[in-house]
């Protein structure tokens, strides 16, 4: 794995692959009485917030804390910094207080990479959703949880997505979530259909991994999980969509639509829902919704990113060279 | 006055001859000219051209003289070998009437290394509403004869002909930024298989091309002339060929960074590749090339837009939108357009100093090598070859796309009406 993680796209899918195993081993870390690890101790992790997100914030702040790094929560929205000194400004000042790695989410897309390319700093940098760029840990969070409702927990150890079918519904023209999903889930050797509006599909979307779909009823049937999207109701303004309601008709999820997927298919949502647009109550509250067990999930998955970017010992850092011995205290 | 004699220089690249200055104009053109009394310049078949134009500058004074002023930016062009620079309106204040434009030309007669001629705003304020009192800009002394509100597009078709329209009374041109608002709307760079990638707003090539069309057919329809900055698409090439086609009165201008680099660069999400119009693909780079050279597009222009190092060094959403340009402009041409074999030395001399000088009726300027011209003149060393190093810059800004880049060509001297205002690459 790189020093950085910005990207889904950087992934081989062995990196993905273990990182998903080292998350099972971080679950179980949630299940003992003391939920706690050494592993970071004495590193500094700073989360480096400029929009609100406090579900992700709370997410890495947890995984941090679980494995015993300081945490450090930098709060700078856009608006209260003047523009263009910042992100280096606050990168500098954050280098100079020995940050070992900085959890960046931010409006601008591309913000994490600068961060990590500029030479600003010199830690580690998670992007924590940039723009309408990326959302590296949470298609990992997604990958991690259809791993364990479709090929299973400790069954899936060592295991990809191989072959399994995934649908991701909604705005994809915004969602970094989506952009990081259509590259992992391929990585990890799933085929993903995209379905949404055309005009909440980006020009360019030929050349990605995936199939593209106006119609939901035709994919729904054939699919193992249907991942709903947010859809921002400011979309509708924008005409990007007439109304809610013709919305909700023709790419919502209901109970009717959910009847028609398989037995085992999953609904996910990355959350926060919007019941009555994008989701109907009766299928977020049916056990086949994992929106809860994402939440849970997304603070191993960040565990398990955190203790590999920071706390894994080399060996088992370099993808793809046959080495999976790791200690698991390393100093 | 003083006389220069300049030997053995491939006049427009053709066989090389001597050109004797004398005072502020050719005297002579020929072989074996004599040199007594002369101070001689051996060009050794270095390329002479006539000075060059730009009809598209950003001075930046008044207003942000942090980022150029009109000494450091007519400096760079001299090292550039422009002898003429049409400075654009977006100041602070805007060059939106006669006291502006008047304050900008003599700031440039003051400079001495470069002629100003300034762009009067064609709306107050750049604002799009109400038309600035073009005719009074026309009749100070600076003697305005180009408008635009680069920048920003006038996008009010009302007001975009009735400007088109009212210039016609002393012959005058609008010079259009072409770029239709609402389809730009956060729009970061070329909307395309990159912009979905990165997640960035995308900035599709219709939202230039609808409006060049729109413009075209409102300059048939009065009668007049417009003029289309920084073509960047194909699409766009398309329709001025059209327009041309069809013998109206359309000049178009590309600037070199459009012609060699594409939007793969933003990968980097360095914001030294973010500008306006956008970095387009290598299909739209290409048609931009061919158009240069058979003409389509009359001329290369800058486009230089100074910033400083603050406002580039930072994320690419917070970043400033341009580049500078005008002291690696004729090295970009040569490697696009003659290293390339598109155009030849006359061809450059053609689109990027007849032609220009031409559309801004300037004059005085793009003429042609020969007795009795003014001595306006660029000497080329074509086979010279080097890193571009900012640091070295005569302008007071940096963000050049091409640090570290190697490009052919160096100006080695450049003559203001006889004066030499730079000398072995150096301002004199
Ligand atoms: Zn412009």
């Amino acid at each position: 794995m790189k020093r950085h993680l910005i990207s889904a796209a950087d992934l081989t899918r062995d990196d993905a692959v273990l990182i998903l195993d080292t998350a099972e081993e971080m679950a179980r870390v949630a299940d003992r009485p003391i939920k706690k690890l050494p592993t970071l101790r004495g590193r500094t992790v700073v989360n480096l917030f400029f929009e609100d997100s406090t579900r992700t914030r709370i997410s890495f702040e947890a995984a941090a804390k679980r494995l015993s790094a300081d945490v450090i929560n930098f709060s700078a929205k856009g608006s209260s910094v003047s523009k263009g000194e910042s992100l280096k400004d606050t990168a500098l000042t954050l280098e100079a207080m020995g940050a070992d790695a900085v959890v960046i989410r931010h409006h601008d897309s591309g913000a994490p990479h600068r961060l990590a390319t500029s030479g600003w700093i010199g830690g580690s940098v998670v992007n924590a959703g940039d723009g309408t760029h990326e959302h590296p840990t949470q298609a990992l969070l997604d990958a991690f949880t259809m791993r364990r409702r479709l090929v299973g927990a400790d069954a899936g150890l060592g295991q990809d997505l191989d072959g399994r079918r995934i649908t991701i519904v909604g705005d994809i023209l915004h969602s970094r979530v989506a952009r990081s999903n259509v590259h992992l889930l391929h990585t990890l050797g799933a085929e993903v259909t995209l379905v949404a509006p055309p005009t909440l599909v980006p020009i360019g979307v030929e050349q990605w991994p995936c199939e593209v779909s106006y119609d939901l009823d035709a994919v729904v049937a054939k699919s193992d999980a249907v991942m709903m999207l947010r859809v921002q109701r400011e979309r509708m303004n924008a005409a990007f969509f007439p109304t809610e309601r013709e919305y909700a008709r023709r790419y919502g999820l209901d109970g009717d639509r959910m009847s028609r997927m398989p037995e085992h298919a999953i609904v996910m949502h990355p959350g926060p829902m919007n019941r009555g647009m994008e989701i109907t109550a009766e299928v977020a509250d049916s056990p086949r919704c994992t929106a809860v067990e994402q939440v849970t999930n997304g603070v191993s998955i960040r565990m398990a990113v955190l203790y590999l970017l920071l706390g894994g010992n080399e060996p088992a850092l370099t993808a793809g060279n046959g080495t999976s011995t790791r200690t698991e205290e390393s100093k | 006055m003083s006389k220069i004699l300049i030997r053995g220089a491939k006049v427009l690249g053709g066989e090389p001859q001597d050109v004797l200055i004398d005072g502020e104009t050719i005297a002579e053109v020929g072989t074996g000219l004599s040199a007594e009394g002369a101070q001689v310049v051996e060009a050794g078949g270095k390329i002479l051209l006539p000075g060059l134009v730009d009809l598209h500058t950003h001075l930046r004074e008044p207003g942000r003289e942090d980022s150029e002023t009109v000494l450091t930016g007519t400096k760079a062009a001299a090292v550039g070998g422009f002898t003429a620079v049409h400075a654009m309106a977006n100041t602070f204040p805007v060059a939106d009437t006669a006291g502006v434009v008047e304050q900008v030309w003599r700031l440039g007669k003051e400079s001495g290394y470069c002629d100003v001629q300034p762009i009067g705003a064609v709306t107050v304020g750049l604002e799009g509403k109400k038309l600035a009192e073009l005719g009074a800009m026309h009749e100070s002394a600076a003697g305005v004869r180009v408008f635009s509100d680069d920048g920003k597009c006038v996008d009010d078709a009302v007001i975009m002909r009735r400007a088109l329209e009212y210039v016609k009374a002393f012959d005058g041109v609008v010079a259009q930024h072409a770029q239709e608002p609402r389809l730009t709307e956060g729009a970061q760079m070329n909307e395309g298989i990159v912009s979905a990638e990165l997640g960035l707003g995308g900035w599709p090539a219709v939202a230039e091309e609808s409006i060049i069309a729109r413009d075209v057919l409102l300059a048939a329809h009065v009668g007049s002339r417009v003029h289309i900055c920084h073509l960047s698409t194909a699409g766009s090439v398309e329709i001025v060929r059209w327009a041309k086609s069809k013998g109206w009165n359309v000049t178009a201008e590309v600037t070199p960074h459009h012609l060699l680099l594409t939007d793969e660069l933003v990968r980097s999400y360095n914001p030294v590749y973010k500008v306006n119009p956008p970095l387009r693909t290598e299909a739209d780079v290409l048609a931009l090339r061919e158009a240069l050279a058979d003409g389509t597009i009359d001329c290369v222009a800058t486009d230089h837009a100074p910033h400083p190092h603050e406002d580039k060094d930072c994320e690419w959403g917070a970043a400033a939108m341009g580049m500078v340009g005008l002291e690696t402009a004729l090295s970009v041409v040569q490697h696009t357009m003659v290293d390339s074999g598109l155009l030849d030395w006359a061809g450059v001399a053609d689109r990027m100093s007849f032609r220009p000088a031409h559309i801004g009726r300037l004059e005085g300027h793009g003429r042609p090598v020969s007795v009795g011209e003014p001595a306006n003149l660029t000497l080329l060393d074509s086979a010279y070859r080097g890193e571009v190093d900012p640091a070295g810059f005569a302008s007071r800004s940096r963000n050049t796309p091409y640090e570290g880049r190697e490009l052919p060509g160096r100006v080695t001297h450049t003559f203001l009406r006889g004066r030499a205002t730079v000398v072995d690459g150096k301002l004199a």
